[in-house]
């Protein structure tokens, strides 16, 4: 049950609790309601509606831990004028936040398969909430890898999560850079290498890809090049979005809207229209 | 005969050369060599005689271009289950980047003049090697436009 969502087209007002840069334009904002403290429930790969007073609204997902209702965390690139207001904002500042709206990544559903997480850039974001579960879950699946893609090794996202993950015993990640800079002693290339350096089982496997979408269409590629089908590949899209339920048909990919359909699809379920320019 | 067999077992383990048939596999395994190199060596740099490619077995190799007045440039690294040099197929047989060791790496090496003896006298054995190397290389390509159109910058 949604306890958030009094009415989905008023924002409620959030104040920002801290804000932590991760990355030259990008950075983390933890939220709290501003009229006392109310329990935030959502599911990962949702997103909010965050509206920066006098600016304008973006839909932004989650990546906080889905099983800490106390805290509501958004990762930001600032790409326009919205996030830029967004990464001026500091402790003590005023949000509106309308949500959480969309689909959800199927943690439950992947139980019982190995599970391959690939991503990208800031695509880790909105999967890290599902990591968090399948990793308080993980005897609920089986092989689970993470393989993630960044231009540089210093626009990792996450860094000492991504560390931490790789220091387990119970599970694999791996970081590729498409730019070896520095002293980096890591991978260098594209993050669908990762893919077929994996050791998985295609048949039992379900797979969760988020990122820029040319890098989510080669990752779907390698991953049917291997065995895994598109009933078993979800996806996470991104289009502009204004209402966030389905209304105004901004977000309108095909027959789905982005915001109410998605953001995350089963890949079966779109692969006719994703190819599609102009879509 | 025994160093061979070895080879000749180490060359079919290896996923490059999965599937082919034991009499091809031998022929190879008669152009192939055990390698090791240690960590921040150079196995070859660009201009050299492409005189051999590779298998790598264990470890990784950064395969780098020379930037006058820059550090190298590693435009990717090849790891285990893979193999890299392509040169030795095409005239006039030079290498056209580095490739140095990260780490401690073994590899099998194959020798080009060899390969391209044997290749010449049997064209089903070519034919069979050629259809290994295309998709690595456009695998490679394909990779290296995704690299190219800096996919993770600012939309």
């Amino acid at each position: 049950m949604n306890t958030a969502i009094v009415d989905p087209m008023i924002p409620v007002p959030y104040q920002v609790r801290s804000f932590q840069k991760e990355l030259s334009d990008t950075f983390t904002i933890e939220l709290t309601p501003a009229s006392g403290r109310r329990p935030f429930h959502f599911k990962p790969g949702q997103f909010n509606m965050l509206y920066a007073y006098g600016t304008g609204e973006v839909p932004i997902s989650m990546s906080g831990d889905p099983a800490d209702p106390s805290k509501v965390v958004h990762t930001i690139r600032a790409v326009g004028t919205v996030t830029d207001t967004l990464m001026a904002l500091r402790e003590g500042d005023n949000i509106g936040l309308r949500g959480p709206f969309g689909s959800s990544w199927p943690v439950e559903a992947a139980e019982g398969h190995d599970l391959i997480i690939v991503t990208g850039g800031i695509g880790l974001a909105p999967l890290r909430p599902a990591i968090y579960h399948v990793l308080k879950h993980r005897k609920k699946y089986g092989k689970v890898c993470i393989f993630y893609g960044a231009r540089t090794p210093e626009d990792i996202l996450f860094r000492k999560d991504l560390e931490s993950w790789r220091g387990r015993f119970d599970m694999y990640a791996d970081v590729t850079v498409d730019r070896g800079t520095g002293d980096w002693a890591g991978p260098v290339g594209v993050v669908t290498n990762l893919i077929t350096r994996g050791r998985f089982d295609p048949h039992h496997t379900v797979a969760f890809v988020c990122g820029p979408e040319i890098m989510m269409r080669f990752s779907v590629q390698t991953l049917n090049g291997l065995g895994v089908t598109n009933d078993r590949i979800h996806v996470s899209m991104e289009r502009n979005m204004k209402c966030a339920v389905g209304l105004c048909g901004f977000c309108q990919f095909g027959p789905t809207f982005v915001c109410k359909d998605g953001p995350v699809f089963r890949f079966d379920r779109i692969q006719k229209i994703f190819p599609v320019r102009e879509l | 005969m025994v160093q061979i067999d070895g080879l000749g077992k180490l060359l079919a383990e290896h996923p490059f050369f999965r599937g082919m048939d034991d009499a091809a596999m031998e022929v190879i395994a008669g152009c192939a060599a055990n390698e090791r190199i240690n960590a921040d060596t150079y196995l070859f740099r660009e201009g050299g005689a492409a005189d051999k490619f590779y298998l790598v077995r264990h470890g990784t190799i950064a395969l780098e271009f020379h930037v006058p007045g820059r550090d190298p440039v590693v435009l990717s690294t090849v790891h285990e289950g893979e193999i890299f040099g392509w040169s030795w197929m095409v005239p006039p047989f030079t290498w056209t980047f580095d490739a140095k060791a990260i780490e401690l790496t073994r590899l099998v090496s194959l020798d080009a003049k060899c390969l391209r003896g044997k290749i010449e006298s049997d064209h089903s054995l070519g034919y069979d090697l050629l259809s290994r190397f295309i998709p690595v290389l456009a695998d490679r390509l394909n990779a290296a436009r995704l690299q190219m159109i800096d996919m993770y910058g600012r939309p």
